[in-house]
């Protein structure tokens, strides 16, 4: 697999070098802003910049990467002041204040341009805002069930795809003394994807964004329903116990000792899992079970971006690295195993033989008619993703609180979206 | 030349001398206090009459975040949960000053290696907050923690104390009591130092022991070390910030925020920035302050004037 792999990149790199730079070349200062701090993203990131610096030896490019946690505090204050000509974020409703705000440019000229329209078009919806587009996509990946194959296979249970197959393997394994589900909500996002997934499946991708654009309220019959779903796999102890006290790291170890079969989880939780010495025999993946039959399958995939701060010096050369990122070979060699092992968001690109990849990319391209999603704390305003996720998180500890968690999400949502 | 001559050379400041020394030598610290806390104070209060997202123009709303704060009063909200929590601070965190005083007085001996043993319970103190609750939060720590292993041979628990909203604000304080009892009683130690010798053996001859002495004889002797304790004290229980950042960041589900946590929730982290609000929440905080800040100073004023 590894030398098919260096054959792959080698072919890529030198048809990237054949493929000269049409445009006019690119001078000046070219600074860039990356939040991948952790040391493989770091590293792609850093070669990818390499392989444009090469490109365009006239530039002068200039990189900084910033602790992802503090980068999202940071940029706040980087877009009004010393203010880089690229800068990475998330899409959806998590880049609006910074369009409202006017600190990111529009690209929709690139948008407008059939290379990125034509291959680009599946995720032109999250980088869309009030009809123009304000970045571009340079990874994403796949949110689904991650489950112990030998562990169903011991219970002898299959994969499960509709709400009563599900109900009856959980069961199965709470009998054989495990809990279905790991998760750790201590940091309360993790409580939002199941939220996204169970809301999705009872009521559909429509009404789950117009619930995160405040236009239904939290006392809707349809969402007591979700969250009517949701008591059912609590009540029977699906998920671990003491959820609250930990990360989502935290609750790998479940997973890994048997002590849960499946992790609800994006696709980042593979590699921590096979480090901990899960083979691929072991772990497997399914996607989020039916539950109402008459709503189309949605999913959630995170999407990473580039943009421009408004206030950028460089326009035109960070304009040709937006390009060059999402160009079908750097999409490929950046999404690769190697490095970021995600999903390319270029149509053209590869996808990695990694069968989490493959599986995730099939379902996301050929399965989720619904909609994608981006997941509810970049979908919902950062104030109401935060009171509504404490809320998830009490709901799961508490279940028999859910008039009061309703009421008080109501209460925050007359607040939050009134202006 | 005469003596008068001399004096009408002297310039303004020779002559002004003893009146202009003293603000000359206080006014980098009345410069420095004004910029980060005076100035800063009043243009809290002026922030927490606007809506601002620390990015676009701020908007003016009068009264309406202190409104909110009202709102969250009535509902029991977190604004409610954090203002109860800083109150069960303010009176738990005090167990630091008798604890301390019995570490004290226990210590307060004349034995080999005493110094030893003072220095392994000063200990706590010296090592960073940020440790203190890494080291507490993976005490509680429901399946692997020693507090779960301790309880299960008297067959309790098992107690997921900083999961559970009934217990994890004591969880916290009962952290937080570790270092601040080993501050209390590094002051209690020096202060013992000072207790006079000659009353405690009048004492002894009028037949004064154990809790008598102490009450009557060595207390009234401890009272700057008290005062002084108890000041360090309330302000390590108000700023008690860090070690809720660490161990629960606010949760399950908010139940341990206090108000300076909820102040940096709402402002700064995240999810947050609503600055205007944030502010609001700090005069709050502030105000609380401000009692207890007035108390000490008319104390202190009290004490200067009766000598």
């Amino acid at each position: 697999m590894h030398s098919i792999f260096k054959r792959t990149t080698a072919a890529l790199a030198v048809s990237v070098a054949v493929a000269a730079p049409a445009a006019a070349e690119l001078t000046g200062e070219l600074r860039i802003f990356l939040d991948t701090s952790n040391p493989a993203p770091r590293a792609t990131m850093e070669a990818m910049i390499g392989r444009f610096a090469e490109k365009h030896p006239g530039l002068e490019i200039e990189t900084t990467v910033i602790d992802r946690e503090a980068y999202k505090t940071q940029i706040r204050n980087f877009l009004t002041a010393d203010t880089p000509d690229v800068a990475t974020w998330y899409a959806a409703n998590r880049m609006r204040p910074y369009v409202e705000a006017g600190l990111f440019e529009d690209v929709s000229d690139l948008w407008a341009e059939p290379e990125i329209a034509e291959n680009l078009a599946s995720t032109k919806g999250a980088l869309t805002i009030d009809g123009k587009q304000w970045g571009v996509p340079y990874t994403y990946y796949q949110w689904g069930v991650y489950y112990r194959k030998d562990i169903f296979d011991e219970l002898g249970l299959s994969e499960p795809k509709t709400w009563d197959e599900e109900i009856s393997n959980c069961q199965k394994i709470i009998d054989s003394g495990r809990a279905c589900y790991t998760i750790g909500t201590k940091f309360l996002w993790t409580a939002g994807g199941w939220f996204d997934y169970l809301n999705m499946r009872t009521n559909g991708f429509d009404f789950h964004m117009d619930l995160a654009a405040g236009k239904v309220s939290w006392e809707d019959e349809r969402v007591k329903q979700t969250f009517a779903n949701w008591k059912q796999l609590i009540d029977m102890g699906a998920f671990i116990d003491n959820h609250q006290t930990y990360s989502w790291q935290e609750a790998l170890p479940f997973m890994v000792k048997g002590e849960a079969a499946a992790y609800l989880m994006g696709n980042f939780a593979v590699a921590p899992l096979r480090e901990a010495g899960l083979t691929d025999d072991q772990l497997d993946f399914y996607q989020f079970v039916t539950i109402n039959p008459d709503v189309e399958l949605a999913e959630d995939a995170p999407t990473d971006t580039f943009h421009i701060p408004a206030n950028a010096s460089n326009k035109e050369a960070a304009r040709e690295f937006l390009r060059f990122v999402v160009s079908p070979e750097e999409q490929t060699i950046i999404n690769n195993g190697q490095n970021l092992g995600q999903l390319p968001i270029n149509a053209k690109a590869s996808v990695d033989d990694d069968k989490f990849l493959q599986e995730g990319f099939k379902m996301l391209s050929t399965n989720s008619p619904g909609g994608v999603a981006q997941f509810w704390d970049r979908d919902a305003p950062a104030e109401m993703a935060k009171v509504s996720m404490e809320g998830f998180q009490e709901f799961m500890v508490k279940p028999d609180n859910l008039d009061k968690i309703l009421a008080k999400l109501e209460r925050a949502r007359q607040r939050i979206y009134d202006n | 030349m005469t003596a008068v001559d001399v004096t009408e050379h002297e310039s303004w400041f020779h002559r002004n001398q003893q009146r202009i020394a003293p603000w000359l030598f206080l006014a980098p610290g009345v410069l420095f206090f004004m910029v980060y806390v005076i100035i800063p104070v009043f243009q809290s209060f002026n922030l927490s009459l606007y809506e601002w997202d620390g990015l676009g123009a701020a908007e003016y709303v009068g009264m309406r975040n202190y409104e909110d704060l009202y709102w969250e009063w009535v509902d029991r909200d977190a604004f409610y949960v954090s203002l109860k929590n800083n109150l069960i601070w303010l009176v738990m965190y005090l167990l630091a000053i008798p604890a301390g005083l019995f570490i004290a007085l226990f210590l307060n001996q004349t034995v080999w290696g005493i110094r030893l043993y003072k220095s392994l319970f000063f200990f706590p103190f010296v090592i960073s907050q940020v440790v203190v609750g890494l080291v507490f939060t993976w005490f509680y720590d429901p399946t692997f923690g020693l507090l779960n292993e301790f309880l299960s041979w008297f067959g309790l628990g098992p107690v997921n104390v900083l999961g559970d909203e009934r217990f994890v604000t004591y969880g916290i304080i009962f952290a937080g009591l570790w270092p601040q009892t080993a501050y209390c009683m590094i002051l209690y130690l020096t202060g013992l130092n000072a207790v006079d010798p000659e009353q405690i053996e009048a004492g002894r001859l009028d037949g004064a022991k154990g809790g008598r002495m102490l009450w009557h004889i060595i207390l009234p002797q401890l009272r700057p070390a008290t005062f002084i304790a108890f000041v360090v004290t309330i302000i390590g229980a108000l700023r008690s910030f860090d070690l809720i950042s660490i161990m629960t960041q606010g949760g399950p589900f908010g139940s341990s925020r206090v108000l300076a946590y909820y102040m940096f929730e709402v402002a700064l982290s995240e999810y947050g920035f609503r600055m205007g609000y944030g502010a609001a929440i700090a005069v709050v905080l502030f105000l609380i302050m401000l009692c207890f800040i007035a108390y000490f100073l008319w104390s202190m004023y009290r004490e200067e004037k009766g000598h």
